[in-house]
């Protein structure tokens, strides 16, 4: 089921794990380790749009006054976490207040990585991009720092590096005059880790309010999850398609 | 022929002038390059825009100057596409005018980038969605086209041409202006900005900037040659200018009024027009009030008459018209974003909450360049040619009637 | 007397003129090369004489198979060359001018502007800032009120 999103020049390692699965999968549980083959990219292999990475953040787990999502971030990308005006946040804890219930909510806003990203169409360059596992970039060799695709955001998701940094973590090059935002931590990513920071520190601070995954994968998790509850994206009105999807709300 | 009585170019009559007048303009590029390198070396921090007000004071001086630069041509299409003779014998002027403010803007565009030594870049990579990526096609295709028809206007072997360049080049100017507009009116998450109206009222600003900016230059270089500017050439470019003024006003109106009730942005338009802070003020004081309402009175006044009060008419509009940017640009970033209708919203990166912006010298020495590129290439222009408008007063006899 | 001045000045320009075609022989014959401190390990990542002459297109082309296709290879990675070549002295490849990545460019007046944001110093003296300064969840007001 599973087996058509391998592509047919796998390399040999990739096609004794695929034996190995089919040979293992009627007893064991198929669905598990199909999706695990399906996912494993070899570092030569480009990213395929097969996949489409997502997240799903259920803000009823989320605590409100918890930012250990946004601390991870700052670590993992080498953000300082200062929250000036000029300072770069790749995520940010957003308190929301019903205006008629009163209920209040809590929940991480970051890049909604959209299937038709505002960003994208305005850039002049063409640095904004998406790329084709549905992760949105800036790809700042190209990016002349003109701003105009945060004018385009509809969520305020980019910073610009307002001053000169020094000792970037040599992972996640960061410099003056780009435009940024968060990356679905696209070093993790491909690097075969599935996960970004955010939900790992989310996990391990014991609320699970952040799921990643392929969304074109039906069984994962996400997929699932995306199936059996119901999920909204911020802005719909706008109809983006965006890969990050909150429940709850 | 009035061109023998008077000393038309300033060559012969005041060179001192002339240089200084240089040297003013030079000053102030000098001003431009230092605040240029200085924020090139210590980055975006030493200006008051930030992540939230992205776009601040050069913008409103480079949106102004490349939406009057394509305003000022118009008086040139008058002259060729409709056949205008008094406005014909402004046509070279209004040329000039429209390349050099069009320098000025795209100046301070690029002075302003992140990595404006990325320039390259943005001249090789194109992303033909985008319409910042298409303005630039216009900006280029206008520098191409009005330099034609400068030249068949000034080249009397050429002259037969002028009439087709002129068309064409009324027509680009026309689809540039639509393009610039778009710039706003294309950003649908914003309140201030979703608007199909953005378009068609950048080019009504643009033909009140772009007549005021001309009526200005034009008296100027009258004055500097001791020149009586006719009184019926005066009446008529302060008539249209009135009419150009009057149909800003209307055009603001129906932004404002459509915003209410159909498209129902109720509180970006309270923000805006009442409680917004500096901005109501400076959209009734500055925009409605000193560029619309006080110069049509002055026109319409009993001393609308004289050059001085048409002088100080248009200069109003030009001020008002960088208030309109500036209410424009930085009010409708000011106004938050609304991620969650219906939810009240706060965070660590100012959701919900109106942002601040406090520009500092920097980049109002970055945005006065653009002033003073268009006014060094105008000045200089104008010595060693011959941009000073020459009537026939026949002409003007004959078209009066 | 003129006549002096006259083959004065045509001499002149004619060593200025050698002087000029000299000068690429000059840098060719190795005169003044920078001395380079020699990479980790056995051998560059490709021929040396083809990494001299080739390494920026083989960097640009590797750019963008990363950045635009996810194509992760660790050959021609950045980071793979400042593994390698990093200076043993100041740990990087760009600190000072005869680091590695620099002497030739300030040799030749190349200006990079990859370290602006490309780490200069090897993945395992990376020291992420300690723990980064974050203000809890806060209501800031910019310098304006609620809507
Ligand atoms: C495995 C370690 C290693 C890596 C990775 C590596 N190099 Fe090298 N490099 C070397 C060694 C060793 C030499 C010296 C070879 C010799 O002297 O023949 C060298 C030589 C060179 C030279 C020629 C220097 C000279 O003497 O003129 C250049 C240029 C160069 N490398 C650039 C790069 C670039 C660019 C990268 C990244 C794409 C890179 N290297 C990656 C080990 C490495
Ligand atoms: C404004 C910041 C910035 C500048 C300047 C910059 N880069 Fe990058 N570079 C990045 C980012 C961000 C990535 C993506 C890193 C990732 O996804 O792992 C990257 C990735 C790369 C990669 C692929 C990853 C690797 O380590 O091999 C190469 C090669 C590269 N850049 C080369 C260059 C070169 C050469 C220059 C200078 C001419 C340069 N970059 C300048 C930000 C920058
Ligand atoms: C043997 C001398 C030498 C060494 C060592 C060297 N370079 Fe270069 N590099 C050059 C020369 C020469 C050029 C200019 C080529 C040109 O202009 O065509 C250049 C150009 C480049 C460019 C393209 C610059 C541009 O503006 O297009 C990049 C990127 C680059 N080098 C990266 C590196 C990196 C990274 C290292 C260190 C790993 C390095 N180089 C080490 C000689 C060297």
């Amino acid at each position: 089921m599973n087996e058509q999103n391998l592509k047919p020049d796998s390399s040999d390692r990739r096609a004794f794990l695929k034996a190995g699965a089919v040979a293992t999968g009627t007893a064991l549980a198929p669905g598990v380790l199909l999706f695990g083959v399906a996912q494993a990219r070899a570092p030569g292999e480009p990213a395929s749009d097969k996949v489409r990475w997502g997240m799903i953040i259920d803000t009823t787990k989320c605590a409100s006054g918890c930012s250990d999502c946004v601390t991870a971030c700052n670590t993992e990308n080498g953000l300082s976490g200062a929250t000036g005006p000029q300072d770069s946040q790749w995520i940010r804890k957003l308190n929301i207040r019903h205006l008629k219930s009163g209920v209040e909510t809590s929940l991480p806003m970051l890049c909604q990585h959209c299937e038709h990203p505002p960003c994208v169409d305005v850039c002049p360059t063409g640095a904004s991009m998406k790329r084709a596992d549905g992760i949105v970039l800036v790809d700042r060799h190209t990016c002349i720092g003109c701003r105009y695709c945060m004018m385009a955001c509809p969520y305020k998701a980019r910073s610009f590096v307002h001053e000169p940094l020094t000792d970037q973590n040599p992972e996640v090059p960061r410099g003056k005059g780009c435009v940024e935002s968060c990356t679905f931590c696209v070093q993790k990513v491909d690097r075969g880790e599935n996960t970004t920071a955010c939900v790992e520190a989310c996990n391990a601070a014991g609320h699970k309010a952040m799921l990643f995954g392929d969304l074109n994968d039906p069984q994962s998790e996400i997929a699932q999850t995306m199936k059996t509850y119901a999920t909204t994206e911020v802005r719909a009105d706008l109809r983006l398609n965006t890969g990050v999807r909150y429940q709850g709300i | 022929m009035p061109s023998q009585e008077f000393c038309l170019s300033p060559r012969e009559c005041k060179p001192g002038q002339f240089w200084s007048l240089l040297a003013v303009g030079g000053l102030v590029m000098l001003g431009t390059l230092a605040a240029f390198f200085y924020l090139e070396h210590h980055g975006h921090v030493m200006t008051g825009m930030n992540n939230q007000i992205v776009w601040g004071l050069p913008h409103v001086f480079a949106v102004f100057l490349i939406v009057a630069a394509s305003g000022v041509l118009n008086v040139a299409s008058i002259g060729s596409v409709f056949g205008k003779k008094m406005y014909k014998a402004r046509a070279p002027l209004s040329g000039l005018l429209a390349i050099a403010m069009l320098a000025g803007g795209l100046a301070v565009l690029v002075l302003d980038l992140g990595r404006p030594d990325r320039l390259i870049v943005a001249m090789t990579h194109y992303n033909f969605k985008s319409i910042f990526a298409l303005n630039m096609i216009f900006y280029n295709g206008f520098f191409a086209i009005v330099g034609l028809y400068l030249l068949t206007l000034m080249d009397r072997r050429l002259n037969h041409w002028s009439k087709p360049v002129g068309l064409l080049a009324f027509l680009w100017r026309l689809a540039l202006t639509t393009a610039t507009g778009s710039i706003f009116g294309f950003l649908v998450a914003r309140a201030g900005y979703n608007s199909a109206l953005y378009a068609p009222m950048f080019i009504i600003y643009s033909f009140a900037y772009g007549l005021a900016v001309f009526i200005l230059v034009q008296s100027v270089m009258y004055k500097w040659n001791n020149i009586q500017v006719d009184e019926r050439i005066l009446s008529r470019l302060k008539n249209l200018l009135a009419i150009f003024i009057a149909a800003c006003l209307y055009f603001t109106a129906v932004l404002h009024l459509t915003n209410m009730y159909f498209a129902k942005q109720w509180e970006f338009e309270r923000f805006i027009l009442l409680d917004g802070g500096i901005y109501p003020l400076l959209f009734w004081g500055g925009q409605v009030f000193l560029g619309g309402i006080l110069p049509l009175v002055m026109i319409f006044s009993r001393a609308g008459k004289s050059p001085a009060t048409v002088f100080f008419a248009a200069l109003l509009v030009v001020l008002g018209g960088h208030f309109q940017m500036y209410v424009t640009i930085i009010g409708g970033q000011a106004f938050p974003l609304d991620l969650f209708p219906g939810y009240a919203e706060s965070s660590s990166f100012f959701d919900g909450v109106v942002h601040g912006y406090t520009p500092t010298i920097w980049e109002f020495l970055l945005g006065i360049g653009g002033i003073a590129t268009a006014f060094l290439i105008t000045t200089a222009a104008v010595r060693v040619l011959k941009f000073m408008p020459q009537d026939d007063f026949k002409d003007i006899e004959l078209e009066a009637h | 007397m003129a006549r002096v001045l006259h083959n004065l000045i045509a001499w002149g320009l004619l060593v200025l003129l050698a002087s000029l075609l000299m000068a690429p022989a000059a840098v060719m014959a190795g005169v003044n090369k920078p001395v380079l401190e020699r990479g980790k390990g056995e051998r560059c990542v490709e021929d040396t004489e083809f990494m001299r002459r080739n390494h920026m297109a083989l960097l640009k082309h590797h750019r963008d198979d990363t950045m635009r296709r996810g194509i992760r290879t660790t050959k021609h990675s950045l980071k793979g060359c400042v593994d390698c070549h990093a200076s043993s002295k100041t740990g990087s490849v760009a600190a000072s001018k005869e680091d590695f990545c620099m002497a030739c460019h300030v040799y030749t007046g190349v200006k990079l502007d990859c370290w602006d944001c490309h780490a200069t110093k090897p993945m395992k003296q990376y020291r992420p800032a300690a723990t980064p300064r974050v203000t809890p969840l806060m209501v800031q007001q910019q310098g304006g009120q609620q809507p």
